[in-house]
Formats: C-alpha cells, sequence, structure tokens
C-alpha cells in the first residue's frame, strides 16, 4: 500500500475516497507494545471471553482452539489477561 | 444473567466489520463496543459517524478500519447525515433507481457530539421519523481534543475543564439524561449498553435494527476511557461491570415507552469500588453517590 | 417545446427542481426562500447535511436559503465540494444580519467565496429556472462532480412575477441523464467518505480540489452551449452590452445588471461612450474571457453589492483589480457598493457613478471604494 509521502495529488481517488475497506490492517499497532500476553494451555477453557473483550480483534484460536494473541495487532492493554476466567493470561514485559 | 452470556462468547459471528490495525488507545473499551456493534450489524449497513476519537482513530489517510460503507462530516450532524443517507436511499428505492432491500443507516457520535453540539439535528432526526439507529458511545468527556468536560461527564469526574480540588469538586452538573431525552421524542427503542455485557448490547443493538416499522433507535453506551478516566488500560472491562453493579449506569431498554432493566443488579456494590479505580474521581465526605443512586432507582418505578 | 407563463421566480425555480426529477430536497424555511418547496429539516445546518448525506448514497438533491440560514449551513458548504458530491442550492441573495435586514445584496454569498462550489448569478425568472436545470447537468458531471450555487437577487427577483418559458418534461429528460456517480456508499462496495488527512497528503487534497474546480469551466461551456442549441438561450460566463467602442463600462453582477442595461441606453442616446460588462459565472472566475472585454475600456466602474470594511474594496472589484494588475494598459477600476438591503439603484444612480468614475481620469484615483447614495 502507498505510504502517505507517496501520495501525489493525482494519486487521490475524486473526494480523497478511501475506495477499499479495512486497509488499517496495514497498519501494525503490534509496535505499541510494552507487554504481551501469554496463554497457558492446562487453564484455557476456550470459551472465547478474552477474544469478546478484545478492543482490537487481537485475539485468534489455534488449531487446537486455544486462544492465542495476534501479535500484529496487539497492544499490550491487558484486557485479556484481566478477564480470563480460569486465569489462564500473564502478562510479561517485551523485551528490547 | 449476563455472567452465563459470557461463556457463549463463542457463538458470537467470527466476522470484524471494524477492522485491525485501528489507533485507539490500548484498553479502548469504545473502540471495542464498535466492534461489537460491527459484530451485530454485520455488514449490511451505512455508517455516518461524528467528529470525535472513534473518527479520528479509524479514518486516518490512507487507513481506515471500516470494512462497510461509512461518512465523516462534521461534529453535530451525525443524525442529520444519517436522515440524509436514509432518504436517499428511500428516494432511490421508491424510484427503483436501487433495487428495493433493507440496509441499515446508523450514526455514531461521542457524548460531545450527541448530548452538547449534536442534540439539535438527533432531536430533529428522531422528531422526523427516519428509519436509522443512533448510538452514542459515551466516555463522559471530550476526549479526543484532550480530556475536557461535556453535558455528560458525570458529577464529581475532574477534567482540563472541570478540574477537582479543594473547593471544586470537579463537574458541577450533573450527568445529562440523553435516554431519557430520546425516550422523550416518543421513539420505539431507546436503551443503554456497556461493552462490558456484549450480550446485552449486541441483542439491543439487533433489537433497535430490526423494530418493527421504522427503526428510529437511540442506544446510549457507556465507553470506559483508561486515558480520559486516568484508570488502568486492563480494567477497562471490569469499570464498566462496575458501573452497572454500582447502579451508576443502570442497563434498561425503553420499549414503546415501557421501561425495563435489562441487567438485574439485586443488590447494588457502594459506589466507591467504582470510584477508586478512577482517578478523574474526587472521593470526598459526600461526593454525589447518593445522586448517582437516585438514577437507577428512578429506572427501577 | 415549452410554454412561456408568468410566474413568481421562487415558483420558476421549484418547478425546475420538479422537472430535475430531484430526489432529496431539505430546507428551512427564511425569508425571502419561503415559496419554494422543502422538506422540514430543524435548522439549515442540517438542511445542507442532509443534502450532503443523501448525494453520498447517489440521490439528486436541492436545497435553498438566504442570508442567516447560509452561514449557519457555511460549515457543511465548505466540506460538500471537496467531498465532490454535487449538490445543487438555490440562493436567494439578503443581507446579513445585523441589522437584521431581510432585504437583498450579496453580503450573505460573498461570505462563502472560498468554499469549492461552482457559483453562478442570476439576473431573472428565465435565468433562474434554466440554470437549476443546467446546475445539475454541470454538477453530475464526470468530469465535474461539483456542488453549485445558483443566486438570485432575495425578493428583488425571487418574489416578483416575470415571464418564463418552461420546458416540457420530455426536453428536461433529453438534456439532463439520471444521476449516476461513480461512488456511492453501498454495502456492496465499502468506501470510506472524509477521512481525517494529515499534513503530510492535506496540500494535496486541496489541490486536487483546486484543480477540480478550474477544470469545470470546459465543461460548463459546453453545456452552456448544448443547453442553447436546445432551448435557443445562450449563456456564457462574461456577457457584453454595447461595449463597442466603449471607453467607459459599468460592470455588474446580478439583477441590476438589467437596470444598468436601460442606463447603458439613456447614455448612448446622450452620445457617451458608455456599456456594460456582466459578469455571470463568478467561480471558477473566467479571467480569459473577462480581460478579452475589459482591457478595451479606460474606465471600469464596478458596482458591487457587498463590503470589506477597511478593505481594498467591494469582492467584485478586489477581484477584478486583481486580475488586471498584471496588464500592461490596464483600465482604471472604480468601485462604488451599492443596492445594499435593496436600496434601489436606478439608472439615475449609474448615470451619477459612471460622471464620478470619469472624474477619475483627470483627477486622478479616489479612495478604493464608495459606498455610494449615503445621506450625510
Amino acid at each position: 500500500m502507498k505510504k502517505e509521502l507517496e501520495y501525489k495529488w493525482t494519486d487521490f481517488e475524486k473526494g480523497y475516497v478511501i475506495p477499499e475497506p479495512g486497509t488499517s490492517r496495514d497498519y501494525h499497532t503490534g509496535d505499541w507494545r510494552s507487554q504481551r500476553p501469554i496463554f497457558d494451555h492446562e487453564r484455557c477453557i476456550k470459551c472465547g471471553v478474552c477474544w469478546i473483550f478484545c478492543p482490537d480483534s487481537a485475539i485468534r484460536f489455534d488449531n487446537e482452539g486455544y486462544a492465542e494473541a495476534d501479535l500484529t495487532y496487539c497492544k499490550g492493554c491487558g484486557i485479556c489477561a484481566r478477564e480470563c476466567l480460569p486465569g489462564a493470561i500473564t502478562m510479561v514485559e517485551e523485551e528490547g | 444473567m449476563e455472567k452465563l452470556n459470557v461463556y457463549a462468547a463463542k457463538l458470537v459471528p467470527k466476522n470484524e466489520n471494524f477492522a485491525q490495525g485501528h489507533r485507539a488507545c490500548q484498553g479502548c473499551a469504545e473502540a471495542l463496543a464498535l466492534r461489537q456493534i460491527g459484530k451485530a450489524l454485520g455488514k449490511n449497513v451505512i455508517t455516518a459517524s461524528a467528529t470525535g476519537c472513534m473518527e479520528v482513530i479509524s479514518s486516518p489517510f490512507p487507513f481506515t478500519s471500516w470494512n462497510t460503507p461509512w461518512i465523516h462530516v462534521a461534529f453535530e450532524n451525525a443524525a442529520a447525515v444519517a436522515s440524509g443517507a436514509e432518504s436517499g436511499l428511500k428516494a432511490l428505492m421508491r424510484k427503483r433507481r436501487i433495487p428495493e432491500r433493507k440496509i441499515f443507516v446508523l450514526a455514531l457520535a461521542g457524548d460531545g457530539g450527541t448530548s452538547d453540539i449534536g442534540v439539535q439535528a438527533l432531536s430533529g432526526a428522531l422528531e422526523r421519523g427516519h428509519d436509522f439507529l443512533y448510538i452514542c458511545t459515551d466516555n463522559e468527556a471530550y476526549m479526543n481534543t484532550g480530556i475536557q468536560r461535556s453535558s455528560a461527564t458525570p458529577f464529581g469526574a475532574a477534567t482540563t475543564t472541570s478540574p477537582a480540588g479543594k473547593v471544586v469538586p470537579g463537574q458541577v452538573t450533573w450527568k445529562k439524561n440523553m435516554a431519557a431525552i430520546a425516550a422523550a421524542h416518543d421513539i420505539p427503542y431507546v436503551a443503554t449498553a456497556c461493552p462490558s455485557y456484549p450480550f446485552d448490547l449486541m441483542e439491543k443493538v439487533k433489537k433497535g435494527a430490526r423494530a418493527r416499522g421504522p427503526a428510529y433507535t437511540y442506544i446510549h453506551v457507556l465507553a470506559v476511557c483508561p486515558t480520559g478516566w486516568r484508570s488502568a488500560p486492563d480494567l477497562s472491562i471490569r469499570l464498566g461491570r462496575l458501573a452497572v453493579e454500582t447502579g451508576i449506569f443502570p442497563l434498561y431498554e425503553v420499549v414503546d415507552g415501557d421501561y425495563r432493566i435489562t441487567v438485574d443488579v439485586p443488590k447494588l456494590r457502594p459506589v466507591e469500588e467504582y470510584f477508586r479505580l478512577q482517578e478523574r474521581r474526587w472521593v470526598g465526605e459526600n461526593n454525589g453517590s447518593e445522586g448517582n443512586r437516585w438514577d437507577s432507582e428512578t429506572v427501577r418505578e | 417545446m415549452g410554454k412561456r407563463v408568468g410566474l413568481e421566480v421562487s415558483f420558476a425555480a421549484s418547478e425546475a427542481v420538479r422537472l430535475a426529477n430531484v430526489d432529496v430536497i431539505a430546507a428551512y424555511p427564511i425569508t425571502p426562500q419561503t415559496h419554494i418547496e422543502f422538506v422540514p429539516v430543524e435548522s439549515e445546518h442540517s438542511a445542507m447535511s442532509v443534502c450532503t448525506g443523501a448525494a453520498a448514497v447517489g440521490a439528486r438533491t436541492f436545497t435553498c436559503t438566504s442570508s442567516q440560514g447560509l452561514i449557519l449551513m457555511s460549515e457543511i458548504v465548505y466540506c460538500t465540494a471537496p467531498m465532490r458530491l454535487p449538490v445543487v442550492m438555490v440562493l436567494a441573495n439578503r443581507s446579513l444580519s445585523n441589522p437584521i435586514s431581510i432585504w437583498n445584496d450579496h453580503t450573505d454569498v460573498m461570505s462563502i467565496r472560498d468554499c469549492g462550489w461552482i457559483q453562478y448569478f442570476a439576473e431573472n425568472g428565465q435565468d433562474v429556472f434554466d440554470h437549476v436545470l443546467i446546475s445539475y447537468r454541470v454538477g453530475e458531471d464526470r468530469d465535474v462532480m461539483l456542488p453549485v450555487i445558483v443566486n438570485m437577487d432575495g425578493f428583488n427577483l425571487s418574489h416578483v412575477i416575470e415571464p418564463v418559458e418552461l420546458l416540457d418534461q420530455e426536453t428536461v429528460d433529453r438534456f439532463l441523464p439520471v444521476f449516476k456517480p461513480e461512488v456511492v456508499l453501498d454495502p456492496a462496495r465499502p468506501v470510506t467518505m472524509g477521512a481525517i488527512v494529515l499534513p503530510t497528503c492535506y496540500t494535496e487534497t486541496k489541490k486536487a480540489q483546486d484543480e477540480a474546480v478550474k477544470a469545470s469551466m470546459p465543461a460548463i461551456l459546453k453545456i452552456w452551449k448544448e443547453f442553447g442549441d436546445l432551448t435557443g438561450r445562450y449563456y456564457h460566463p462574461i456577457e457584453e452590452y454595447r461595449t463597442e467602442g466603449a471607453e467607459v463600462l459599468l460592470v455588474t453582477m446580478g439583477g441590476i445588471g438589467e437596470t444598468a442595461m436601460w442606463a447603458v441606453d439613456q447614455m448612448r442616446e446622450q452620445g457617451r461612450s458608455v456599456g456594460l460588462l456582466k459578469i455571470r459565472l463568478w467561480r471558477p472566475f473566467p479571467f480569459k474571457e473577462f480581460r478579452k472585454v475589459a482591457l478595451k475600456a479606460k474606465i471600469l466602474v464596478v458596482v458591487d453589492r457587498a463590503v470589506s470594511y477597511g478593505g481594498p474594496g467591494g469582492p467584485v472589484a478586489s477581484e477584478l483589480r486583481s486580475a488586471l494588475y498584471d496588464e500592461p494598459k490596464r483600465p482604471h477600476v472604480v468601485n462604488f457598493i451599492a443596492g445594499l438591503a435593496s436600496r434601489d439603484v436606478a439608472p439615475v444612480d449609474f448615470i451619477a457613478m459612471v460622471d464620478k468614475a470619469e472624474g477619475t481620469l483627470q483627477k486622478g484615483m479616489g479612495p478604493e471604494y464608495e459606498i455610494y447614495g449615503v445621506r450625510e
């Protein structure tokens, strides 16, 4: 996708319309993170509570159905860890 | 009731109509509300947003988080732009220029864009009876411009234009009851909701959208804002729950004028439990907790 | 083809709107726009918001207002043009408050000069009727896609009965196709309209908007010619009346142009070398056509209907001076502000202005502008 500084005035659609849906997916909010959630499969009951409460749609389920973070977008807010009923999620500091 | 429903989270449609990559703060419950509203309404919706946090974080050119058609024009006119979209669709379908089918029209605005500058357009649209939903996502201040008070800021909450100190306790006026104002227009459906109760919220959005006849619906959503409320980002869901459990923000609906509570809290928690977690609250001797309870008791009647 | 009737001009405008098969009309009552059909919004601001939302889904829209209503809706007027949504607005020009005045001058439209809409000044009832139809054709043209304002003098034009030749529906349908924009709000093809644009890109969007207004000129001229071929009425951005060999040119915009024609006739009968230049198209400004006529004269007597307090003159005179500045041999531009709040500007007044202006050739230029006819 074109970066903002690459847009010449002739590159805009009429009325500066953004013609495609969901282009924000090219912006990786995961870079904002200072802590990340880790999931304990022993405790995860695959209930989906973390998923329904994530403001960034950054929880998904792996092939076995356990919850995992989509690190491209996860901002590390910690809501999932706080709301997880069986306490299967812990927040850990990001390195670097 | 709601607690049991939380276990059924996996039954909610997986489709994300509000895309990842939006610029909302960490822990923003307002963005979560938009995500849940998107799931409730599906793809067949045209949205008109007012200027505000949600508009700015979802549409920084060339990035858009909207997977559905969306328009933003100005701050006070979400209801008027939505009225125009609704009228336009009606005229085009009547003249058979586009196929006749149901398309939901949604107006989205914050508390500033609704209870202050947006009241006129909202009142006009409700009075004219357009077939649309109006959802106010209320983070209780003008957050996008740096946390200034609005008429939705609750009594005793500190903002930059209602600072709290020894002499003045923060906001000195009571939160404007927008749901009551909307209900006074005699519209078929009014509700309050909170993303901490996702099923209650999504059911209400669907109910409003499918009202018998014109949808004209007003839903007032409490949206916890960790940045503005000065609360920890991971507590946004808990705070929303506490707002409901202390009776400060009761969850109810008004169907053809009949008030009913949708999430009953038989024994209210003390309001301090809610206030303690947000630095914007000045907790003093008589911090208005009685006044806040008055609100929920009136609703129960 | 058409029948000629005596019709109040505001009714002529609404007849044109009906013939244009407009989809949504949103308006709020204000004197003197009240005779035109409207759908009731609770303020003019919402009227323009409704039109913008309706145009975004692909509906043909119309609104009408004056004065205070225009400035209230001006926030949204500025929003509609960069979004390239072709709304048509008839503006019954009326004074801006304060003092409150329901009578006619151009102070309202001059407050939104830079809004980015195509702006046109009608002179008579036929003009208004024709231009409502023409504006839809121009605005909705795929190469233009801009909103259009048709200005008419409030009361002085909107409330008078004039002979208007109405066109029949079949003729209008031949001239004006159905509105089919390329991009609309439609769940089948989701787009985002009105995104926030950061400083990295904002200048480019404004360049695009500026070029769009300038580039609308060829389409406007082509459509005016087509309308002329269809009806026999040809419109031009600048119109001349008895300008042959004229040393002095009166310059007007809007309804007073017709009175000025009488004054020119009287002065020509006296052997004076006076003509009239009428501006019809205000934005995009027709520089080429204007200079072609104006440079033939020694003096331009510009009659403005609005004032910029303590500034360089009325809006029209300041722009014309600027348009002529780089010309090596340019005429004197003498500026009178007249006809504020419908104060009558009769042929005798035009003659007095020309007399005063001719004095500048001997005595040199006076002040930047003069408010004409003040009781002192």
